[in-house]
C-alpha cells in the first residue's frame, strides 16, 4: 500500500504553518503555540516516549502497531514531552494513554473529547490528542465526536475502528455491518452502520483521513498531517481485533488483492484504483453519480481529481460513498483538509480582547469595582 | 407640595402579580433597587411559571415578585403580603389566599372584563360583588390611564402604550412608599436609550403613576419606612445566583488561577452562566457545552490543565453528570459542581424552589464516592459557600458540590460587599519537581504520593517538565498511581479517599443560638431554610419561650461538634424542604431520632406554620 507522500507534499510542514497547495495564503499550524525543543536539543527517541508500562492487550491486537507507530512518530514533531497529553475514554484502544511518557488521562465512556476541549481551550501550550474506539466515539460518545467537530476545536481525534466491542467480549458495534452475528446479534445485526468519514464530513468536520493499523508509512504521514492541522483532526484508523473480529479487513490487507481495492486519495490527483496493467478511473456520471470506468476509457470523461482543501465538501463526501460493505473500493488518506478558525483559539481571543480592553489583567480595584456593581449604598 | 399624609411604618410586604408578559418581575426588581436605596433591609421572592408566555389570562401564566422591606433586619421575603398589586383577575385569584384580611389590594380594572373573569372562572366580577369587602381595595384603571397619559406619542400603538402600565404601578407605588425613582430612570435611559420615543414613554407613564398617587383622593396617605440599622459598611442588593457568581470570579483571583466554565444551560442556575459569560474581563472563560457531560468534562479537562473548573446546572442536570464527578473522586482533580436546586423528580417543577438533591449529592454515583457538600444560607452567603468551595476543591483536589436552591438563586438581599484585601488567600502550589524516586534510585515522580497532612495529591499539570504522568478512572496503585486491581490496594485507596474528605479542616464548628440557655428543643437546618427558620425561632421567643436554633452550612463532612450538639437536647427538629434528607443523614451518623418538619411546595416555609410546629413540639415536651 502506498503513503501519501503526495499529499504530504502539497501540505509540507513549514515553520509556523502550513502551505496550501494552491498557493493560498499560509495556514495556521496545529503546533503553533506550543513551545519547541531547542533546535540543539538531542534528537528524541521511540524510548523516550514509551511509558514503563507493561502493555495488556490482547497478541495480535492492531493497537499494538498504532502505538508503536504514535511512539515513533511523536519524535518527529519537536515537542517536548510535557507538553503533549493523550485523553481517552473507555475501551480496549483507551487504554493508549497509559503506554505513551506524556501527560494523559484514561477517563470514561464516549467523554474524552469534552475533557480535551476543557484541556485544549485553556492550555494552548498542549499538543491535544484524543484516541477512541468505534463503540467510544460514535455509540455513546457520538453526541461530543460530532460536537468537536463542528467547533474544530485544535485537537486530533485517533478513532480505531475494529467494527466490534472488544473490552466488554464481542458485541456488535455501530460500525458492525447489518447481518454481522456476534454475542448480541447471534442472528446477525439489524442495525445500519455508521460510516465514520461521511458522518465526520457531515459534522463539518476541517480533517477527516482514513488509515489502517498495518500500514505503518501511511499511518505515520496522516498523523503527521493530522497534528498539523489546525482544528479538530478525525483519523478513522482500520484496526483488527484478532479475538472478536478477526480479519473484519482481510480484504484490503491482502496484497493480491488490496491493489484492486484501496482508492489512494491524492490532492490534485484523479482519483484512480488498480494495478497499472487494469487501472480505473473515477468518473462523474451524467446523473452526477461516481463510477470506476477503464483508465482508458475515461478520457474526455468528467474526471473526479481529489482536492481535500475545498470549501464545500459535497466531492469529499461522495467520496466516502464509494465504501460499501464488500469493500470493493476503499478511499484511503486525507478526504478533507481545509482552513476553518477553531474554536479554542476563539474562546481565548475574547478573553484576550476583554482583558486588553480593560487595560491589563483584572487588579485587585477591578474586583472590588466588580463587587460594588453600580448600586450601593453606605451605612456609616 | 402634597397635602396628603405620611405615616411611618417598620415593615411592609409587597407583592406584584401580573401576566407573564405584564413585566412584573422587572417592576419588582426595580422596586427593590429603589428599596435598597433608601438602605431598608430587604428579603425578595420571584415567582413565575415555567413557560416563558403561558396563555394570556390564565391562572398558570401568573407571574408574581414579592418584596419584604423594613426599618430592621429582614430575615424572609414575608409570609402574606400587606399590598397586593393585581395586574388581571388571574393574578388575583392565584393569589388572593396569601392575603389577610385588612391588606391593601390595588387591581387594575381595566383588566377585569366579562371575558378575562370568565377565563378564570370568576362568575361576577370580585371587585364590586363584595369579595373583595375585607380587603382595602384601590380600583384603578391602569390600562386606560396609562394609555391616556401618553395621548402625545404618536407614533406609538396602543398595545406599545399599554406595556407602559407596569411603570405607571411602579410609580404609583413608589409615590405610596416614598421610593427614590431616579435609579429607575438611569435604568430606562439605558435599557431604551436606542428608542428614545419608547424611553420617553416609559418615563412619562412612571411619572404619571406617581402623580396619580399624589392627586387621587383614593390614596389618602403615603408611607415611609425609616432605614434599617445595619453594621457599617458598603451595601449593594444582591440576588444567589450573581453572588455565586461573584465568589467564584474573587476565588480564582485570590487563587491566582484562571477559571473555566462548562455548563449547558438549565433553570433556575443558567443566569450563573450568563454572569460568568459577561465576566471575561477577569481571566473567567465559559463554554456552553452540547450536553451536561460535556458541560461537566470541559471543566474538568480545564482543572486538569491547571485551572478551577466549573459547572453549574441543576437536579436533572446532577444526574447526567454523576458519572464525570466519580471520575474527578478517582482523579483527585479540584472542581466546582453548583448545583441550583429544583422541584424533582425529572423535570418537576423548573423554577420553584426545593432541598431534594442533598442525598443525590452526597450518594448519587457509583462505588464509594465521597463529595464535600456546602449549601449557601442565604442569597449574599452564596458569595461565601462559593469561596469556600473553592478553597476545599484545590486545597484537597476534590471535586466539591455547592447547593444552592431556586429560592436563592432569584431571591435578593442587601450585601455587605467585603473588602478585597479582607478575602483570604487561595494560592496553592503546583507539583514543580519528582517526588520519589525508583528502584534504580532515578529521581520519579509519583502522582498519588498524598500530602501527609491534607492527604491530598500533588496537581501536576501538563506542561511541567519531568513530571510526566497518567491518570484514569481505573483503580490506582497507593503512591505511584499506577493501574491496580490488587485487593488491599483498593481497600486501602477507598479509604483514603474517604479519610481525605473527611479529615478537611477549616470547617467550623456548628454554632448554636439559645439566649435563654435553657432551650430543650433545637431547631435544625440547612441551606435557604435559614431565613424562615430564623424568623419563626424569633417569634416563638418573643412570646416568651425556649428554643435553640442552629443552621448548618457544611453538609459533608458535617462540623466536628454536631454530634455533641445533637445529643444535648430532648428534642431536635429539622425543617427541610425535602421528605427528611437531612434528617436521614443524621439519624444514620449520630443515632438522634430527630424529627423531620418537610414541605415540597416549590416554596419557602412560612414563618407562621413553622412557628406553629415549632410551639407544638414545645407543648409536647411539657
Amino acid at each position: 500500500m502506498t503513503a501519501i507522500d503526495n499529499s504530504r507534499d502539497a501540505l509540507n510542514a513549514t515553520a509556523g504553518g502550513v502551505a496550501a497547495s494552491n498557493g493560498a495564503p499560509t495556514r495556521p499550524s496545529g503546533l503553533a503555540g506550543i513551545p519547541l525543543l531547542a533546535p540543539d536539543a538531542a534528537k528524541q527517541t521511540k524510548k523516550e516516549f514509551t511509558s514503563d508500562q507493561e502493555v495488556r492487550w490482547c497478541p495480535g491486537c492492531g493497537d499494538y502497531a498504532i502505538l508503536a507507530a504514535v511512539q515513533s512518530f511523536l519524535p518527529e514533531l519537536g515537542l517536548k514531552r510535557e507538553n503533549i497529553t493523550f485523553v481517552s475514554g473507555i475501551g480496549c484502544s483507551s487504554r493508549f494513554p497509559y503506554y505513551l511518557d506524556t501527560y494523559g488521562m484514561h477517563s470514561i465512556h464516549g467523554r474524552a473529547p469534552s475533557i480535551a476541549t476543557g484541556l485544549a481551550t485553556s492550555r494552548p501550550d498542549q499538543n491535544v490528542w484524543v484516541v477512541t474506539g468505534d463503540g467510544d466515539a460514535l455509540s455513546i460518545g457520538g453526541n461530543h465526536l460530532i460536537h468537536a467537530l463542528r467547533r474544530n476545536v485544535n485537537m486530533t481525534i485517533l478513532l480505531f475502528n475494529n467494527e466490534i466491542y472488544g473490552l466488554t467480549k464481542g458485541q456488535y458495534s455501530p460500525t458492525s455491518r447489518v447481518g454481522q452475528v456476534t454475542k448480541s446479534t447471534p442472528m446477525g445485526s439489524v442495525d445500519q452502520p455508521f460510516n465514520p468519514v461521511s458522518l465526520a464530513l457531515g459534522a463539518e468536520a476541517t480533517f477527516v483521513a482514513r488509515t489502517t493499523d498495518t500500514d505503518r508509512k501511511h499511518l505515520t504521514g496522516i498523523l503527521q498531517a493530522a497534528a498539523e492541522h489546525r482544528g479538530t483532526s478525525l483519523v478513522e484508523i482500520y484496526q483488527n481485533c484478532p479475538i472478536f473480529n478477526d480479519g473484519a479487513f482481510d480484504l484490503i490487507k491482502d496484497r493480491t488483492q488490496q491493489e484492486a481495492r484501496l482508492v489512494h486519495l491524492l490532492d490534485g490527483e484523479p482519483v484512480q484504483v488498480g494495478p497499472e496493467d487494469d487501472r480505473k478511473t473515477l468518473v462523474r456520471m451524467p446523473g452526477g453519480g461516481l463510477e470506476f470506468v477503464p483508465a482508458a476509457s475515461a478520457e474526455g470523461a468528467d474526471v473526479v481529481v481529489h482536492d481535500a482543501g475545498a470549501d464545500d465538501p459535497s466531492q469529499a463526501f461522495a467520496l466516502s460513498r464509494l465504501d460499501s460493505p464488500e469493500m470493493t473500493h476503499v478511499p484511503m488518506g486525507i478526504f478533507r483538509s481545509v482552513s476553518r478558525p477553531t474554536y479554542d483559539d476563539g474562546v481565548r481571543a475574547q478573553v484576550e480582547a476583554a482583558v486588553t480592553t480593560a487595560g491589563g489583567p483584572a487588579t485587585d480595584d477591578d474586583l472590588a469595582a466588580l463587587l460594588r456593581g453600580r448600586d450601593t449604598w453606605t451605612v456609616a | 407640595m402634597s397635602s396628603k399624609t405620611v405615616q411611618k411604618l417598620d415593615r411592609v410586604v409587597i407583592r406584584f402579580a401580573g401576566d407573564s408578559g405584564d413585566g412584573m418581575q422587572l417592576t419588582g426588581d426595580r422596586f427593590t433597587s429603589e428599596t435598597a436605596a433608601m438602605g431598608n433591609d430587604l428579603s425578595t421572592l420571584p415567582n413565575f411559571p415555567a413557560e416563558i408566555r403561558a396563555p394570556q389570562g390564565t391562572l398558570p401564566g401568573v407571574s408574581s415578585f414579592q418584596l419584604h422591606f423594613a426599618d430592621h433586619e429582614v430575615l424572609t421575603p414575608g409570609d402574606a403580603p400587606d399590598v397586593l398589586v393585581a395586574m388581571n383577575p388571574a393574578a388575583l385569584m392565584a393569589n388572593l389566599a396569601d392575603v389577610p384580611r385588612g391588606a391593601t389590594i390595588i387591581i387594575n380594572t381595566d383588566e377585569f372584563t366579562k371575558r378575562a373573569l370568565a377565563k378564570v372562572g370568576y362568575a361576577e366580577n370580585p371587585v364590586d360583588d363584595g369579595t373583595l369587602e375585607s380587603f382595602h381595595v384601590h380600583p384603578v384603571p391602569l390600562t386606560s390611564i396609562t394609555v391616556e397619559a401618553l395621548a402625545a406619542f404618536d407614533g406609538l400603538t396602543r398595545k406599545e402604550k399599554e406595556r407602559a402600565k407596569n411603570m405607571f404601578a411602579l410609580g404609583l407605588l413608589s409615590w405610596m412608599y416614598t421610593r427614590p425613582t431616579a435609579g429607575t430612570e438611569a435604568f430606562l435611559a439605558k435599557k431604551f436609550g436606542a428608542h428614545p420615543e419608547i424611553l420617553e414613554a416609559n418615563l412619562t407613564a412612571l411619572k404619571a403613576g406617581w402623580n396619580y398617587g399624589e392627586t387621587t383622593e383614593d390614596f389618602a396617605s403615603s408611607y415611609e419606612i425609616a432605614p434599617a440599622v445595619m453594621p457599617p459598611g458598603t451595601y449593594r442588593n444582591i440576588t444567589g445566583n450573581t453572588a455565586l457568581a461573584h465568589g467564584l470570579v474573587a476565588a480564582a483571583h485570590q487563587a491566582k488561577l484562571p477559571l473555566v466554565l462548562g455548563s449547558y444551560p438549565i433553570t433556575p442556575a443558567s443566569d450563573i452562566l450568563h454572569a460568568l459569560s459577561a465576566l471575561k474581563r477577569h481571566n473567567i472563560t465559559t463554554m456552553q457545552a452540547e450536553d451536561e457531560i460535556a458541560g461537566i468534562g470541559i471543566a474538568l479537562g480545564a482543572s486538569f490543565g491547571g485551572a478551577i473548573g466549573v459547572t453549574t446546572t441543576s437536579g436533572p442536570g446532577v444526574a447526567l453528570k454523576s458519572e464525570m464527578i466519580g471520575l474527578a473522586v478517582s482523579l483527585e482533580l479540584p472542581l466546582i459542581i453548583v448545583d441550583v436546586q429544583r422541584g424533582g423528580p425529572s423535570t418537576g417543577l423548573p423554577t420553584k424552589t426545593e432541598q431534594s438533591d442533598l442525598l443525590q449529592a452526597m450518594f448519587g454515583r457509583n462505588g464509594e464516592s465521597p463529595v464535600p457538600i456546602i449549601a449557601p444560607s442565604t442569597p449574599a452567603d452564596c458569595f461565601d459557600a462559593a469561596f469556600e468551595a473553592v478553597r476545599i476543591a484545590t486545597a484537597y483536589r476534590t471535586p466539591v458540590f455547592l447547593l444552592s436552591d431556586g429560592y436563592l438563586a432569584n431571591g435578593s438581599e442587601p450585601w455587605a460587599v467585603p473588602e478585597v484585601a479582607d478575602l483570604p488567600d487561595l494560592q496553592v502550589e503546583f507539583a514543580s519537581e519528582p517526588n520519589g524516586v525508583d528502584d534504580k534510585g532515578e529521581p520519579v515522580f509519583h502522582p498519588f504520593l498524598r500530602d501527609p497532612e491534607t492527604l491530598a495529591r500533588p496537581w501536576a499539570i501538563p506542561g511541567t517538565p519531568g513530571l510526566e504522568h497518567r491518570i484514569g478512572g481505573i483503580e490506582k496503585a497507593d503512591v505511584t498511581g499506577n493501574i491496580s486491581y490488587d485487593p488491599d490496594n483498593h481497600d486501602k485507596m477507598t479509604r483514603l479517599r474517604a479519610a481525605k474528605v473527611a479529615g478537611i479542616a477549616g470547617i467550623p464548628d456548628l454554632a448554636v443560638e439559645d439566649p435563654s440557655g435553657d432551650a430543650r428543643v433545637l431547631i435544625l437546618g440547612w441551606g435557604s431554610t435559614q431565613g424562615p427558620i430564623a424568623a419563626a425561632v424569633r417569634a416563638v421567643r418573643n412570646a416568651g419561650h425556649s428554643v435553640a436554633s442552629a443552621h448548618l452550612r457544611n453538609l459533608n463532612p458535617f462540623p466536628a461538634n454536631l454530634g455533641e450538639v445533637l445529643r444535648s437536647y430532648d428534642r431536635v427538629v429539622v425543617p427541610e424542604m425535602n421528605l427528611g434528607q437531612l434528617s436521614m443523614l443524621l439519624r444514620a451518623e449520630f443515632l438522634v431520632d430527630v424529627r423531620p418538619h418537610t414541605s415540597v411546595r416549590g416554596l419557602p416555609f412560612s414563618t407562621v406554620d413553622l412557628a406553629d410546629v415549632i410551639l407544638t413540639h414545645l407543648e409536647e415536651l411539657k
